[in-house]
């Protein structure tokens, strides 16, 4: 992973001006589908190793704004972006970087449990490492383990790993999910609305399955429950119609928003 | 009540309708086979499977050379036309949202349709014509005119029913878009795939026309690719047109033989590619 570390274009001084604190610095960002625009001249610093939750009713572009950190959003014909952002202190829009190297540093958990059908529980986790090349059995077995463990899913599972991902539970198989993106060791986390597709029981341990991650990597997470952002979250960022309206610390943004409209929401008077 | 009683009567004409359908639509089939099975078995014995065809006009011999050939002809025609029926396929379906895809599938669509006998011509025009001799290569590239349009249909057609949210978590890997299509998209799309390469092996090997302008027929077998080869359906028509009754019993047990291969060749196809939920790497 050092070569691509390089091919990112990192400077050691960016490394420790920025790795402390913020992750990823969002400058004037904005995206379209086609000629709609959906995201208009956004600016945001999300700090490292902090759950930030992004709340907004639907068609706000909440999706819209996680999918263009990790440089999903352009794979979409017709989309478009402008602006920047900094992860680390690199652009990852400007033009020497490889969105594919962006996608292994961040990487993402989609609101419908997708496990690859025709793969094992064992190949959806490797998934990711076997088909970038990494064929020795006993580093793909290591992290399979590892990113296992990590989703509360080994114990569960460490008997049945050649059964088809898909015979799971939905919860588990949300869970596979996120073994399967913390597998190519990302350094962000992208949800986008993880727990919207399960029942509660499973929706709340994979709350607290993300709330212990954060220790070793920087959460976003897209959520239409403002109580779970409440819950999960250290900082929450309100997106209206495409605007990043407010941005606080979580306790502050429910407890005494800035914004008229950020209060309205909160208290369900539209969205 | 009344108006529940009338739905339900309804309901059970409707499927009365579509069951009468299916059984006429069987008929056919079904005769067909039984013929085939009663008129061509008596003509099965070990010399059918190992001698060529004896002289015209004495019983005995069999149809060894054409099965060779026919088996040549399913081979060399695979070989050339399932890669770019496959490779056009995802080309289609992953990148072939612009004009250009559009033409091409239109053009591929007329391809499908077009007369196998055009194609038989063109190819002894374009090949047999230059190289001077009747060859089962050209015999193979006529049929693989015929087989491409089907695979890469087909292929589009399975490639397009997986849900793009598996294209994205692929994507979201940080696998790369070449990758994705084929470890992932296609591995999903398998057994489609597999029955579009299936039927246009079926309608290759049942060809006839393209054959008469390319292969030509021969008594002997296979002697080189610059030299006449026989086939499974040119022998069953030779035989068909000879006075004997001993050649239409021939041509019944080779018209069996070559219904027999297409199904065993199916078969096999999708025992060896059964999903074991591996990714092969």
């Amino acid at each position: 992973m050092d070569n691509e570390l390089i091919s990112l274009g990192s400077k050691a001084g960016s490394q420790q001006k920025y790795g402390r604190t913020y992750k990823i610095e969002i400058e004037n960002l904005s995206a379209w589908f086609g000629t709609k625009q959906v995201l208009k001249d956004i600016n945001m610093k999300i700090r490292a190793n902090a759950i930030t939750a992004i709340i907004g009713p639907s068609g706000c572009g909440k999706s819209t704004l996680i999918r263009c950190l990790n440089r999903m959003h352009e794979l979409v014909p017709s989309a478009k972006v402008s602006g920047k952002v900094f992860l680390d202190g690199i652009d990852i829009y400007s033009k020497n970087v490889d969105p594919v190297v962006v996608r292994r540093k961040v990487g993402m958990v989609f609101q419908k449990p997708n496990p690859f059908p025709t793969m094992s529980i064992y190949d959806n986790v490797a998934a990711g490492l076997k088909l970038n090349g990494i064929r020795d059995r006993k580093v793909l077995d290591k992290l399979v383990r590892r990113s296992l463990e990590q989703a509360w899913l080994w114990d569960e599972v460490k008997d049945d790993l050649d059964k088809p991902g898909s015979s799971l539970s939905g919860g588990q198989q949300q869970r596979l999910c996120i073994a399967r993106a913390l597998a190519v060791e990302p350094e962000v986390l992208l949800l986008d609305e993880p727990t919207s597709a399960l029942d509660p029981i499973a929706a709340s341990k994979i709350e607290q399955l993300i709330v212990s991650l954060k220790r070793d990597y920087t959460i976003v997470i897209v959520t239409h429950n403002m109580q779970q952002a409440a819950r999960v979250a250290d900082y929450t960022a309100f997106l209206y119609l495409g605007k990043l309206i407010e941005y606080d610390e979580t306790s502050r943004i429910f407890s005494n928003p800035k914004e008229e409209l950020t209060e309205n929401y909160i208290a369900g008077r539209f969205g | 009540m009344q108006k529940y009683l009338i739905r339900k009567i309804k309901d059970k004409i409707v499927y009365a309708v579509c069951l009468i359908c299916v059984i006429i639509a069987i008929i056919p089939l079904g005769s067909i086979l039984f013929e085939v099975i009663k008129n061509g078995l008596p003509a099965l014995n070990s010399d059918f499977f190992t001698k060529g065809p004896g002289p015209i006009g004495e019983s005995g011999g069999g149809i060894a050379n054409s099965i060779q050939g026919t088996l040549i002809l399913i081979g060399l025609t695979s070989l050339i036309g399932i890669p770019i029926g496959i490779m056009s396929g995802i080309y289609l379906a992953e990148h072939g949202n612009n004009q250009f895809g559009r033409i091409v599938r239109l053009t591929n669509n007329v391809l499908m349709q077009f007369p196998s006998i055009v194609i038989g011509i063109f190819a002894y025009l374009v090949i047999v014509l230059p190289i001077g001799s009747f060859s089962p290569l050209a015999g193979a590239i006529a049929l693989a005119i015929i087989m491409v349009p089907i695979i890469t249909r087909t292929t589009e057609e399975s490639l397009k029913l997986v849900p793009n949210t598996l294209r994205e978590a692929s994507m979201a890997l940080g696998i790369r878009r070449w990758r994705t299509t084929v470890s992932i998209v296609l591995v999903s799309a398998k057994s489609g795939v597999i029955t579009g390469i299936m039927l246009s092996i079926a309608r290759v090997a049942g060809e006839t026309a393209p054959l008469i302008m390319t292969i030509l027929g021969s008594q002997w077998f296979f002697s080189g690719l610059t030299e006449p080869m026989d086939a499974l359906t040119l022998r069953i028509w030779r035989l068909s047109l000879l006075p004997y009754e001993y050649a239409h019993t021939m041509g019944w047990g080779a018209a069996l033989v070559l219904i027999i291969l297409v199904l065993s060749l199916n078969v096999s196809a999708r025992i060896l590619t059964r999903s074991r939920y591996r990714v092969k790497v």
